[in-house]
């Protein structure tokens, strides 16, 4: 998300750290260079100019700090503008008092209203709580069955029925307090563009239901609309924040500034991909790295805790350093790392990763995982756990049973082999064959978890060092960033 | 695959140590991880400039009449040297209505150069056209013998399923047989929103069971048309990322199925959201390598958004605007006329 805007920040980034001090006109022109930045990202003109505003009074009113270059006080003006402008920090999730808790989803036709619902109840029922949708979108043909189809896909029961909005929002609040649901999720219909009578269907649900939380539905690729959708409904609804959809386009994210910049709402949620666990809490900080290029390992712990099998992967991680890893413990991580979402989406979590890995992540889909692990599960036991006895032959066999080529199968071994290795080194101690990335993402996972007063298990502080000392790590903030940028190829890259 | 393993690995290191960091650390105690909530600024900005709320009018021309205040300013200008101030107010209108910085720099570069002898909203309107002018020809025919197939691309959400509903009801109303062709088998619902309008229009239609392979659908729409001798199919397709290979690859097959005689593609539209900002070039840019598309139909141009990225489109990619949605009406998909939409524009 927001590669458009990264990407100009990296470059912005790069050409500012060369200088030793900056003259009034480098300032300009470096700002210059971030207002075309948020422009091409659909920034909204006007919120462009207050923040190129804001940035300049950062700069201003800071003494000149002499452990910072000029370059580094710049990018740093950029990025704490960037957090405030995104919302400061998340916005805790209350319940009302007296369940349930009604949330309100409105915005317009195409902005994923339907889908935002079913991942919002799924988000909802993660936390314990026991969601409820209604679906109050009476005006698309076949709304209602969408979210039917997915709301089965997270089991969540839905109300409908053919009246109209109104009665549908009502009834299906009171349904949910006879059965005893704590959250209501009320899906409403969307228009083409905002007209008085879906601003007054909308108004009438919300006057009915009261709800506690009333949270406007935004697609992430809108232009400089954002901002007029966004302040009708702020002016018709008093929103309680903002949820992005499609985040995961090769989404410039502006409309997301601006919106959160003209109604003063913050961003609550975001979506960032078409599963429905690709959806989580909106973290200012984290998205100002993003942009900014600096990975957001946060997040990704988050989704590892929430969704991994932690027995599981603590046994295969024992393993992985000890280097006795089998293609049954990589299987097994496979589809732990699956159940976290889309492989695209995991990547951009990850610090140092290349904008070409990330695409090229991007373009994974789920039949060649598939694929994956058909050959693996084509092995026998005693081939996974001892990959070197599979000669020709067997190759052969396992490349019939899982329906593809040999040549897939070599693939497979060879680069599982080569994993293997570099695993070992790492535990070892040595530098890994994989350089920057992981060097950095240990370095940040230590960092993350150094953050919180903890400390690491021996095993991992180990992984941890192994890592680091291929690319030692160094404290400041941004400034090693870029350095990385071009080094994280792997080895063998297709 | 290489890529696969590489990826699976460097998510599965990361995360496995953190869960067992994670792990082992609640065991022991939870400190509060809390930041201190910042205060939060109620309202940011305030300069936006003003827009008419709430509204509606049934022609493109009002409609992008109305919404339009902004064009007031350039319109007062007047002279053939252009000021900073009044290139500045040329460039806030433009980036305002979506233009994008490199294509509203370029026709400031344009202004700049010639000047503006005939007063700059003449000038600016001319410099617009000018960009507007690739063809706008709609093929309905295909060669001798073969059926000739409308194929409907684009992301989700932009209205694709509906624009072949109201493109289909103008066919029939001129006459025309047409086969509808649900090839969207991905999307919950999507072939019983289709056979809705093929039912209000008397459109004939062609379905398959949800995850079907879209490439056979179209196949059969297209024996079916040639069986019945009607004249013209379309298509329609899931709405898909325009940042993913994969699902590019796929609507390429359905091209060239749909392309394979008797099917002829004549015409590919790339169905685009009017509020869609700058990532509408790279949409475009990626259906065009896949799907060679042909021409835009702009959707919700009723709204308040301006739809001004298709300048850019055409001036960088050729890809012409052939029909635009001016409303919810089934009659509300006209044809794209350029002076309309440049006159509106600039006389509000």
């Amino acid at each position: 998300m927001f590669d458009a805007l990264s990407d100009r920040f990296e470059r912005l980034g790069a050409s500012l750290r060369s200088r030793g001090r900056l003259s009034e006109a480098d300032l300009d022109e470096a700002l210059g260079e971030v207002r075309s930045a948020l422009l091409e990202a659909d920034v909204e003109l006007g919120v462009v100019r207050a923040f190129l505003d804001a940035v300049r009074e950062r700069l201003s009113d800071r003494a000149l700090s002499q452990s910072l270059t000029p370059g580094q006080q710049v990018i740093k003006a950029v990025h704490e503008q960037l957090i405030e402008v995104l919302g400061g920090s998340v916005l805790k999730v209350t319940y009302a008092p007296r369940p349930p808790t009604v949330v309100l989803l409105a915005g317009l036709q195409g902005a994923g209203k339907t889908t935002t619902a079913a991942k919002l109840a799924l988000w909802f029922k993660q936390q314990g709580r026991q969601p409820y949708l209604v679906a109050a979108d009476l005006q698309r043909p076949a709304a209602v069955e969408q979210l039917r189809v997915l709301a089965g896909q997270v089991g969540v029961d839905v109300f409908s029925e053919l009246s109209d909005p109104v009665a549908v929002a009502r009834k299906g609040v009171a349904e949910a307090t006879r059965l005893g649901r704590d959250v209501v999720i009320i899906d409403t219909a969307g228009r083409l563009s905002i007209d008085a009578a879906l601003m007054e269907e909308v108004r009438a649900i919300s006057e009915a239901t009261s709800p506690l939380y009333t949270f406007l539905v935004i697609d992430a690729v809108t232009g400089q609309d954002a901002v007029f959708t966004a302040r009708s409904f702020h002016e018709t609804l008093e929103l309680s924040g903002i949820i992005v959809t499609k985040l995961d386009y090769d989404a410039r994210g502006g409309a997301v500034l601006s919106a959160r910049g003209v109604v003063g709402r913050p961003v609550v949620f975001a979506s960032s991909g078409e599963k429905l666990a690709d959806f989580d809490l909106f973290h200012p900080d984290r998205m100002a790295s993003q942009i900014l290029g600096m990975g957001d390992v946060m997040t990704l712990i988050e989704q590892a805790e929430r969704t991994m099998d932690q027995s599981v992967v603590a046994e295969s991680a024992g393993r992985m350093l000890s280097g006795t890893f089998t293609l049954d413990d990589f299987l097994a991580q496979l589809n732990q790392v699956r159940k976290m979402g889309s492989l695209g989406g995991l990547m951009k979590l990850m610090p140092g990763v290349t904008k070409e890995m990330r695409s090229a992540a991007n373009n994974i889909d789920e039949g060649e995982l598939n694929r994956v692990e058909a050959i693996i599960r084509s092995m026998t036991s005693r081939e996974r756990r001892d990959p070197s006895i599979i000669d020709g032959s067997r190759r052969t066999r396992i490349a019939g049973g899982a329906g593809t080529t040999v040549n897939a199968v070599n693939q497979l071994l060879k680069q599982f082999t080569e994993m293997r290795k570099m695993m070992r080194q790492m535990s070892g101690g040595a530098m890994p064959s994989l350089p920057g990335g992981t060097g950095r993402m240990a370095g940040l996972a230590a960092k993350a978890s150094q953050m919180k007063n903890e400390s690491m298990p021996a095993g991992f502080e180990a992984l941890a060092a192994g890592m680091q000392s291929g690319a030692p790590v160094r404290p400041t903030g941004p400034k090693n960033k870029k350095k990385k940028g071009g080094r994280v190829t792997p080895p063998k890259q297709r | 695959m290489t890529l696969v393993i590489v990826i699976v690995a460097l998510v599965a290191v990361l995360a496995l140590g953190v869960v067992v960091v994670r792990g082992r650390s609640r065991a022991r105690s939870l400190a509060p991880l809390e930041t201190p909530r910042a205060p939060m600024p109620e309202i940011l900005v305030t300069d936006i400039a003003a827009r008419p709320v709430l509204g509606a009018a049934p022609t493109l021309q009002q409609r992008l009449g109305t919404s339009r205040g902004v064009f007031d300013r350039v319109r007062q200008l007047s002279g053939s040297a252009l000021s900073t101030e009044q290139l500045d107010v040329v460039e806030e209108v433009l980036l305002r209505s979506d233009v994008g910085v490199a294509t509203t720099n370029a026709i400031l570069a344009e202004l700049r150069a010639n000047g503006a002898p005939d007063g700059v909203v003449a000038t600016l309107r001319a410099t617009l056209l000018d960009v507007l002018s690739a063809d706008r020809t709609v093929t309905r025919s295909a060669a001798e013998g073969r059926v000739p197939v409308w194929l409907f691309v684009g992301v989700n959400g932009v209205g694709k399923t509906t624009t072949i509903g109201k493109l289909a009801r103008r066919e029939v109303a001129e006459g025309h047989s047409v086969v509808l062709a649900a090839g969207d088998t991905f999307r919950a619902a999507a072939a019983d929103q289709l056979e809705e309008w093929a039912r209000r229009t008397g459109a004939e239609i062609v379905r398959a069971a949800e995850g079907a392979d879209p490439g056979s659908v179209v196949h059969d729409a297209i024996g079916r048309a040639r069986a019945r001798g009607a004249d013209l199919v379309l298509a329609d397709t899931a709405g898909r990322r325009a940042n993913s290979t994969n699902l590019l690859d796929e609507l390429s097959k359905v091209r060239r199925v749909a392309d394979r005689d008797p099917g002829q593609v004549v015409e590919t539209f790339m169905v685009l959201d009017a509020t869609t900002g700058q990532n509408a070039l790279s949409q475009a840019r990626e259906f065009l390598a896949a799907a060679a598309v042909t021409g835009i139909v702009l959707t919700k141009l009723d709204g308040t958004a301006r739809g001004g990225i298709v300048v850019a489109i055409e001036r960088e990619l050729g890809i012409a605007v052939k029909f635009v949605g001016v409303g919810e009406g089934a009659d509300d998909l006209i044809t794209f006329d350029p002076a309309a939409f440049v006159d509106s524009l600039l006389e509000a």
